[in-house]
């Protein structure tokens, strides 16, 4: 077995590798260099040929999302990286923007000569401070080398980066709402269409890409799209971040192919559940629908999740064993999701609440066993009719719960009370 | 084009939404945080439908109406099982946290959340949980707060910030506990506040006015009526129980106001109930009968040797009757020699000249703006309401041009950004809180003079032939002149309120020259003082100072005095001595006012509630008020009635009819008045019009404390309207509906019945005859430029008095009203900081003021920033009389 190919991790372990002497040492910037030695419009089609799907969650392809971008606007274009990290069990990209923030100001260069940018934003979840810092100090090493400002690597194209901390809000790392909040509004998603690369921030086109996303982009150019698709799967290139945490007995970060199998990552890699029994995964952040064990011995990519009923998400895995009470867990989600609900649309913010009002209730033994049924259907109605994927992703891990642990959800209501005895061991 | 609801087929229109479509076709579909003003959102959810693909696909896809454009052939469903099952989900969700407490709440019987709820089936709760609870807050005297009933469709800050560009009304918090209020308690700042309650489906909002004698929508008798608080004419729908004037509601006006009205507008109603109101005749102070009176003074006043004195606030109809009584020669219009002379100015730049007058609703489709001279947010708040939407219009193209229809509200804005069409902006003052400045491409404060200059500049860079001006502004003109010349509806606004001729003939010259590229003139607006100014000027008279003169040379022995109180209208002393020097003194008003103090007979006379009448706005717009209610005492009547009794002939004019066809013939400008309203024999089947819905109670109790009877329901000689609920159940012409309502939609949101296009002319035409037209390619003669050395110098340390108009208390019969007269300032004068500076005076110091040497004011000092040096300012209102263009002397105490 060869040596798993290292992209956004490959200075993870090297001492001070967020130091420009560094990073450089470890060729750092050679991709930036090369691509603004490309037509932009070749880059993109490296990035096509990549099939690099967005890592924020969506997966939705890279490429054709640069692709997007009106050709005869005249208004300047902006690129917006999104490190508001903030989906329950995500953590890659905190490890990435501490560990290797020259890959993204790297990443951004590239990506900004590909697209035409010569601003990009970086939004960085207020909490991650010492990502924010670490970036930061990228941004400021890279301009005193020349490699931002004005004329990166002699060429006469400006680029600036900015950051901006976000202010605690889940919601803002929906990409419209982030655009948002970055102008200085409410962090609200948008209706769409129009779509960011149209109307985005400031009005202008714009590009939102999720930091691992970005931070891929020097490979590639380097390597060609080609190379990269051919580390993955068909139609999901490369390698990607995957996490692990919860009832596991390794938990950690790892840069695996795209397409190494779920069953793989949690218990070969991760050693399995913590307890004496798996009782299920939820596979990509919390709002991805829970799988139960029989269901994970699937590659972990974005279409056969989907194919699973699950979704791909962030690539970062929950591992739940014996110990965890499937009420409690949902309950715990849905106060999370009740409580970052923007309120802007009525499905999200009434029903949310509604849902954790029933699973609160249930888990403090005061349900009612018809209030099963109505919590599905409260949870079902929300899902698909709201303005932003929140609601989506607050209702299906409800529903994916109260379904494949219907019986222990009816207990909680028969017995008026938690059979695990309230107990959430973590 | 045509599109396919539930497999019927229904023209539609591609500008617009689904939803747009099935309300203006009659279906029922509901929602919640659209509107028609302020566009789609998507946010509440509640319009969901099934739209397919084409008439193969069966499965369809759940879709948002208001998100959703009618292309040709779209095929949807309101009635598919899962869209109705998302609607009444969307209304069990909003339930969980609405406190379900209309029996208490003002908003039931006219609640929209009501009548959407029942709409939607949502019948049975299955929450039982804790609802959530907030802390309201204080907004002032005229909006009550009540956040447990929100429901959170955003339409409130939508419209106070978005639209009305208020800054104290916020969204707070999230999850389901989004409050939305002012950042602390407090009066809200936006003179638009009042639309907060007819904006909001619910009862979060809440008009405080009626709150203190409150009555349920269907007990209110309506008619439709026209506002008396400035010059705009917008469409009011007062409502009146048991005697008393309630509420004023916006009435829905295609042309002229639209949704809205302002807070003067809204809420001056309540003078009409004042305790100064005058109730019975009064002869030399001592209260009289009617059955006495008219003999007593058919004795009392000999014919031919009075004037009568007219009034602006009064109607066509009145002033004439006036005029008829005392003939053309005696008759005199209530207004000062300045402003007569002004108004006239204004008549003549608009039946003479080509430029043609907007309506308000077609303000809003300008896209250049000049504004010469007047403080539009003060003198006439809904035109600075119009502006601030013309402003959108220029960068709005840029969304159309990606396809984003501009009913796409929250992404048009978007686009928009903090983007802005042009808008110049040129007067001595603007409001305090200069609402309009902050949209401005650039303001210039000067003196009235110095505005007029530079609009005369603008004239020359639009057309060279136009006389050249004084170079003061540098390249401004040339700027203004691009901008206006490049847009496709250019507007010239200005008015009266600088009290400048030069700037009035400025705004038309501009006007004018703006046609000499395009060839058409740019369109323009002039503000009148009052609500009737435009139509007492066009029926003719000469100034009160000539009234005044008359009096002295001893031509005259008595005077009619038709609802005027001179005092605010001339110098205290030059009033005095008119007075003193008249033998007879007949004021005809409904309210006590010094001037009817002074009166040897003062007769009652009925308000805009308690007759019926015409008023013709700044646009020379014939608007007919109709009568809403039957005042309690047989005293109060219209004053062209009382006037009528004067000359001894109460049958001359049997009806208003009548007395109208006597007007038109006379003063051929006035040949259409009468299609500005219906004739009083209109009926529907044979029926006449009831003023109030059907559901109202209490006819035969009503008056039980004092008769046992039922009493008969007074008769209506001059409308097609019975005091009752009795009657034709529709009217064709919705123009003439009392009140909107339509089976299943008790709220104002029923508006949506009443007209063919949402948004556009009510069904059978909007109210109202235009008398005033431009003459097409008339050749301008110009106007010319004010000269700087042909000014009379003036006296050294003397300064120039502006007049400070506020929207609370310069207007007479609104400042009655307790809750305007809390929110008007006390009398002050106003110095710009520069020359507040210079004297060494500051905020809130007593100063001595004389005006042209007449007796000395004390008076507090207010800094107004952006008052230009050599000027002082006096409110309108708190100071009774201000004879802007006056020099004034300030010294410090």
């Amino acid at each position: 077995m060869t040596e798993p190919v290292k992209i956004v991790t490959r200075n993870f372990g090297v001492d001070r590798a967020w130091e420009i002497d560094v990073y450089e040492s470890r060729g750092g910037y050679e991709g930036a260099k090369k691509a603004l030695s490309m037509e932009p419009a070749k880059v993109v089609e490296e990035m096509k040929a990549a099939n690099l799907r967005g890592r924020g969650g969506a997966g939705f392809s890279a490429g054709v999302k640069w692709g997007f971008l009106p050709r005869d606007n005249p208004k300047p274009r902006y690129l917006v990286v999104n490190g508001d990290e903030g989906e329950p069990g995500t953590f890659k990209d905190r490890a990435l923007m501490q560990n290797d923030p020259h890959l993204l100001v790297e990443g951004i260069i590239s990506a900004c000569w590909a697209t035409g940018a010569h601003t990009a934003y970086v939004y960085i979840r207020g909490e991650l401070k010492l990502a924010w810092q670490r970036v930061e100090g990228a941004i400021a090493q890279a301009k005193a080398k020349g490699y931002l400002g004005k004329r990166p690597f002699g060429v006469d194209f400006p680029v600036e980066i900015h950051t901006h901390r976000g202010g605690g809000a889940y919601i803002c790392g929906e990409e419209t709402a982030l655009l948002n909040s970055l102008e200085g509004k409410r962090g609200e998603p948008r209706l769409k269409p129009p779509f960011p690369a149209v109307v985005g921030a400031f009005g202008c086109p714009t590009v939102v890409n999720n930091v691992e996303t970005i931070m891929n982009v020097p490979w590639i150019v380097l390597f060609g799209g080609e190379a990269f698709h051919a580390l993955g799967v068909k139609g999901d290139g490369g390698t990607r971040m995957y996490g692990l945490s919860g009832r596991v007995k390794r938990p950690g970060l790892h840069e695996l192919p795209v397409g190494t199998k779920l069953s793989t990552l949690v218990l070969e890699i991760g050693g399995g559940p913590l307890g004496n029994e798996l009782k299920g995964v939820i596979p990509g952040g919390s709002s991805t629908p829970v799988l139960l064990p029989h269901e994970i011995d699937i590659p972990f990519t974005v279409d056969s999740l989907k194919a699973a009923g699950s979704m791909m998400g962030t690539g970062c895995a929950i591992v739940l064993d014996e110990t965890v009470c499937a009420v409690r867990a949902a309950s715990n989600l849905a106060r999370f999701y009740w409580h970052e609900s923007c309120g802007q649309c009525t499905p999200c913010r009434e029903g949310t609440g509604w849902v954790h009002n029933i699973l609160a209730n249930l888990e403090a033994g005061s349900g009612k066993v018809e209030e099963v049924a109505v919590l599905l259907s409260a949870a079902k109605s929300i899902m698909g009719n709201t303005i932003c994927p929140f609601g989506d992703g607050a209702a299906m891990p409800i529903v994916a719960f109260a379904q494949k642990f219907h019986d222990e959800f009816l207990r909680h209501a028969t017995l008026k009370k938690c059979p695990y005895g309230g107990r959430f061991a973590a | 084009m045509a599109i396919w609801i539930d497999g019927r087929r229904h023209e539609a229109d591609p500008e617009r939404n689904i939803l747009d479509v099935c309300l203006s076709r009659g279906l029922d579909l509901p929602y919640f945080c659209w509107h028609p003003a302020l566009g789609s959102v998507g946010a509440c959810r509640q319009c969901a439908v099934k739209v397919f693909k084409d008439d193969k696909d069966t499965r369809g896809r759940l879709a948002m109406a208001c998100m959703t454009p009618a292309k040709d052939g779209t095929r949807l469903s309101i009635d598919d099982a899962e869209a109705r099952e998302l609607r009444r989900s969307v209304i069990e969700w909003l339930m969980l946290n609405h406190p379900h407490d209309c029996p208490v709440c003002d908003e039931g019987g006219e609640c929209h959340l009501q009548d959407m709820t029942v709409m939607a089936g949502h019948l049975v709760r299955r929450t039982r949980f804790e609802k959530r609870t907030f802390r309201n807050q204080y907004l002032g005297p005229f909006v009550r707060h009540e956040m447990n009933r929100c429901i959170q469709c955003y339409r409130c800050v939508r419209f106070y910030a978005d639209h009305a560009g208020g800054k104290d009304l916020g969204v707070f918090g999230a999850h389901d506990a989004v409050y939305f209020g002012r950042h602390a308690d407090g009066v809200l700042e936006s003179a638009f506040a009042g639309n907060l309650v007819e904006v909001c489906p619910t009862g979060v909002f809440t008009d405080r006015t009626l709150g203190r004698h409150y009555v349920r929508k269907w007990d209110l008798q309506t008619a439709p009526s026209v506002c008396v608080h400035c010059s705009l004419g917008c469409n009011t729908t007062p409502g009146e129980r048991a005697g008393s004037l309630r509420r004023i509601r916006a009435r829905y006006s295609g042309a002229v106001n639209g949704w809205f009205l302002c807070d003067r507008g809204r809420y001056g109603y309540e003078f009409v109930n004042s305790e100064r109101r005058v109730r019975r005749p009064f002869v030399r102070g001592e209260a009289a009968t009617s059955e006495v009176t008219p003999a007593a003074l058919a004795r009392a006043w000999s014919k031919g040797r009075v004037l009568g004195i007219g009034s602006p606030r009064a109607s066509v109809e009145s002033n004439y009757a006036l005029a008829a009584l005392v003939g053309p020669e005696r008759f005199h219009q209530g207004t000062s020699a300045a402003q007569t002379a002004l108004v006239a100015t204004i008549i003549r730049i608009l039946r003479e000249g080509p430029a043609r007058t907007p309506s308000l609703r077609e303000v809003e489709r300008c896209d250049a703006v000049l504004v010469l001279g007047e403080d539009v947010a003060s003198t006439a708040p809904m035109l600075a309401l119009a502006l601030r939407q013309s402003v959108r219009r220029q960068p709005e193209r840029a969304a159309l041009e990606l396809g984003i229809p501009g009913w796409q509200d929250g992404a048009v804005r978007e686009v928009v950004g903090n983007r802005k069409g042009p808008l110049f902006i040129a007067a001595s003052v603007a409001n305090e809180a200069r609402e309009l400045d902050e949209l401005a491409t650039r303001t210039v404060r000067a003196a009235p003079e110095d505005v007029a200059r530079l609009g005369f500049a603008v004239a020359h860079a639009l057309d060279a032939s136009a006389p050249e001006a004084d170079g003061l502004f540098g390249r401004l003109p040339a700027q203004i002149a691009g901008a206006l010349a490049g847009a496709e509806r250019p507007l010239v606004v200005s008015g009266t309120g600088a009290g400048s001729e030069a700037v009035i003939q400025a705004a038309a010259s501009v006007a004018w020259a703006a046609g000499a590229g395009r060839g058409r003139a740019a369109e323009l607006v002039y503000v009148v003082p009052e609500c009737n100014s435009l139509g007492a000027a066009l029926i003719g008279g000469r100034s009160l100072a000539e009234a005044f003169a008359a009096m002295e040379r001893g031509e005259v022995t008595g005077a009619i005095i038709l609802e005027n109180d001179l005092y605010r209208r001339a110098p205290e002393a030059d009033v005095d001595a008119f007075l003193d020097r008249a033998g007879h003194v007949v004021v005809i008003d409904h309210l006590a006012h010094d001037t009817a103090s002074r009166a040897s007979t003062l007769l009652p006379a009925a308000t805009f509630a308690e007759s019926s009448g015409t008023f013709v706005n700044n646009e020379g717009r014939a608007q007919r008020f109709f009568q809403v209610f039957d005042p309690d005492s047989t005293d109060i009547r219209p004053s062209w009635r009382w006037i009528a009794a004067l000359d001894g002939a109460t049958d001359r004019w049997p009806n208003l009819d009548e007395l109208q066809a006597a007007l038109a013939r006379e003063l051929p400008i006035f040949g259409e008045i009468a299609a500005a309203g219906v004739p009083a024999e209109y009926r529907v089947r044979g029926a006449r019009i009831p003023r109030a819905l059907h559901r109202q109670s209490g006819r035969t109790a009503i008056t039980a404390n004092r008769e046992l009877h039922e009493p008969r329901p007074p008769e209506d000689p001059d409308s097609p309207f019975a005091f009752s609920m009795e009657g034709a159940p529709r009217v064709p012409l919705a123009r003439l509906a009392p009140e909107v309502w339509a089976p299943g939609w008790n709220s104002c949101q029923a508006l949506n019945r009443f007209s063919a296009e949402i948004g556009g002319a009510l069904l059978g035409g909007d109210p109202g005859v235009r008398l005033l037209e431009p003459i097409e390619g008339a050749p301008p003669a110009y106007f010319s430029p004010p000269r700087v050395d042909s000014l009379p110098e003036p006296p050294p340390d003397s300064l120039l008095v502006v007049a400070l108009h506020h929207v609370f208390g310069s207007e007479e019969l609104s400042a009655l009203a307790p809750g305007v007269a809390e929110l008007a300032p006390k009398p002050y004068v106003a110095l710009g900081e520069e020359e507040a500076l210079e004297r060494g005076v500051s905020e809130r110091e007593e100063v001595d003021l004389s005006i042209d040497g007449g007796p000395i004011l004390t008076l507090p000092v207010r800094i107004r920033p952006g008052l230009p040096r050599g000027a002082v300012g006096l409110p309108a209102g708190p100071v009774r009389f201000v004879p802007a263009g006056s020099r004034a002397r300030i010294s410090k105490r």
